[in-house]
């Protein structure tokens, strides 16, 4: 069992719902990444998104655009990724997801990055611009290696998707709640609750949200459905706000986190 | 050829796309497919090509270039005759009825040199569609003039200040437009790039180029043509005329731009410098360094300025069926005075870079020869960045 599959079955037995922090490993460097997962894993998070930056990401807003740009300007690559990981395994044992698009898995050769991602220490992937057809590789060579592969599913998603991305997916599913990029959003579209209904009566995989989720009242109404909620692009818009000054930038951004973390306790 | 039931030609191609935006895909092969048979939309496209784009274009023997050049016979291709001014409108008119049938209200498009961008506004503007166009913000202020027909032909034009600030980087912002109004937009991509079904629904509708200019040749009493000449960027205008000479014996070269110089790497040498990557949802030839990050092209020509390629052209290339050249940015110039001051005939800066070629191919070819070259755009756009270096 990974630490993700073990982290949900504890979550589920004390009858919570998991929370989600993505952070872009190596924005703005990898001290404060490091920093930053030590600090969310005190302020109640649950499993941690280590973002790979990349130089055309696709699939997301401004926001983590911003942050892909500024940890590529320190030249942060995959290997420097999984160093960062085994020095974090020395401390911690939250559940790290390093979510990637496919190119920089195809280019480092996805055998080799399963087996490095594995042997670092990290727990699963989420690759934004892969779909389980395009997936057969990197599935089977992740089964081979006890890695979870965690695919998306979207407003879009018609049933039989749901069923070949729920099949596809170990650890977790991740529910994209509105049709667009990454990005913190006012308000949230009324249709996520009842295609996570649909879901659910698909799938007995856990279901987590993610896209526009900004604020601990948004966590709280999302996790009375589904089992677990992701934040990414506010928590990097705290980081973001301080960034000259790294201490105030971990501190502000772990009470915020802790705040959004009370969210589904 | 048709690409597999994944969209693979070859190893290329495929659909590396967000989850999202699976149900769009699947409406537009449906439709696409449909209408590919359908004997009415055949018709119709037919007709606005001919009486809205101006086509057949004419197949010109070039006279005077082929007696500078001193070699085979030289075959323009005149794209740059199209109404809007290159191959571009083959596509938007093909991809907008598509639109119009699948009852989208809106169209978007990403645009380099502004000609895919300005033959998709006026695709709105006809079908009455509303149009919105990306293009890197140092792509409009090189080619200014394109953004300004785009703005007359109604289309609203986002400038796209992230990354290179050129043609891909509008891609992405275009990608990230279509996943947030899947629902009601869509995206007409100006080239064989793109998730399948794009590759192989751009090509056919680019295909017409290669069609005609077979009938054109016969009626010329040329039963095969030696050679096929077009630049390549994404690659549309080279597989529209390659693509109906698949089975000839007909030699297919595609000019990719070579910028300052191939050894400054400066430039869009796709296939000479890439390596298989994933960009823009297909599998293809791609520059990028030794991480996977996408590198930065770099062409005097904005429509050549991309660092990918088509699936199409990497499968052409990896069964050797075409040939891969480049030509710098200097190169690209003394062809476009060459086909100016000869034929009187301004090329855009991208088929600049096929003329160029010719000066390198033509002495290697016997008289009784033929080339064709596609001469996918008119110059006129290019008349400031000339205008400042010559």
């Amino acid at each position: 069992m990974s630490r993700i599959e073990k982290r949900f079955k504890e979550i589920k037995a004390k009858k919570k719902k998991a929370f989600i922090a993505y952070i872009c490993a190596g924005d703005p460097d990898l001290a404060t990444t490091k920093r930053l997962v030590l600090e969310f894993d005190k302020a109640g998070v649950d499993i941690i998104e280590l973002g790979v930056p990349f130089s055309d990401p696709l699939a997301d807003g401004p926001t983590i655009q911003r942050a892909s740009q500024r940890a590529l300007k320190k030249r942060v690559n995959l290997p420097k990724i999984f160093l960062l990981i085994k020095e974090l395994r020395k401390n911690t044992e939250m559940p790290l997801v390093l979510m990637i698009y496919y190119n920089l898995i195809y280019d480092y050769g996805v055998n080799k990055f399963v087996r490095d991602a594995k042997g670092s220490g990290a727990d699963g992937v989420i690759v934004p611009d892969l779909i389980p057809e395009e997936a057969d590789e990197l599935v089977f060579v992740s089964r081979a290696y006890d890695f979870n592969t965690i695919f998306l599913a979207a407003p879009t998603s018609t049933k039989e998707r749901i069923r070949l991305i729920a099949n596809k997916s170990t650890g977790f599913i991740y529910y994209v709640s509105l049709t667009g990029v990454t990005g913190a959003r006012k308000s949230l579209s009324g249709h996520v609750r009842e295609h996570i209904r649909e879901i659910k009566h698909i799938t007995k995989k856990p279901i987590c949200v993610g896209f526009g989720v900004s604020t601990p009242k948004q966590v709280r109404q999302l996790s009375r459905f589904c089992d677990g909620v992701i934040v990414g692009s506010a928590i990097i818009n705290k980081l973001e706000k301080n960034i000259k000054n790294k201490n105030r930038a971990i501190k502000e951004a772990a009470a915020f986190v802790k705040s959004l973390a009370k969210g589904v306790k | 050829m048709r690409p597999d039931k994944k969209g693979y030609f070859g190893d290329f191609g495929g659909k590396y796309i967000p989850e999202t935006l699976m149900a769009a895909l699947k409406e537009l092969t449906n439709e696409y497919e449909k209408a590919k048979s359908n004997k009415h939309f055949k018709k119709e496209l037919d007709y606005y090509l001919r009486e809205y784009a101006g086509r057949p274009t004419s197949l010109y023997f070039a006279k005077n270039l082929t007696k500078a050049l001193g070699g085979a016979k030289i075959y323009l291709k005149r794209e740059d005759l199209c109404h809007t001014g290159a191959h571009k409108i083959n596509n938007t008119l093909g991809q907008g009825l598509l639109a119009v049938k699948m009852k989208k209200p809106r169209i978007i498009a990403e645009t380099g040199a502004g000609q895919h961008g300005v033959a998709t506004a006026a695709v709105g503007a006809l079908f009455g569609l509303k149009c919105d166009v990306y293009m890197g913000t140092e792509d409009i202020k090189r080619q200014s003039l394109n953004v300004f027909r785009m703005k007359l032909l109604g289309a609203r034009v986002f400038p796209v200040s992230s990354g290179s600030k050129t043609l891909k980087d509008a891609t992405n912002e275009a990608i990230r437009d279509w996943v947030t109004n899947v629902r009601t937009t869509h995206y007409i991509i100006g080239s064989v790039v793109g998730p399948h079904p794009y590759p192989a629904m751009v090509r056919d509708f680019q295909a017409v180029i290669g069609e005609e200019t077979k009938a054109q040749l016969k009626a010329v009493k040329v039963k095969e043509p030696d050679y096929l000449v077009a630049c390549v960027g994404g690659g549309s205008n080279s597989i529209g005329l390659f693509h109906p000479f698949f089975k000839s014996k007909a030699k297919f070269i595609g000019v990719e731009a070579a910028g300052i110089s191939i050894k400054s790497g400066k430039h869009a040498a796709t296939m000479l410098k890439g390596r298989v990557g994933i960009l823009h949802g297909s599998k293809s030839f791609l520059l990028q360094d030794k991480d996977g990050q996408v590198q930065v092209a770099h062409s005097i020509s904005a429509g050549l300025d991309y660092p990918g390629v088509g699936p199409e052209h990497s499968y052409y290339k990896d069964t050797k069926r075409a040939k891969y050249v480049s030509v710098t940015d200097k190169e690209a110039l003394a062809g476009f005075k060459l086909l100016s001051e000869t034929e009187g005939i301004i090329p855009a800066l991208e088929s600049a870079h096929a003329i160029s070629y010719l000066r390198r191919l033509a002495r290697r070819t016997k008289k009784s020869q033929v080339i064709v070259v596609c001469l996918s755009g008119r110059g006129d756009k290019d008349i400031d960045i000339v205008k400042e270096i010559i």
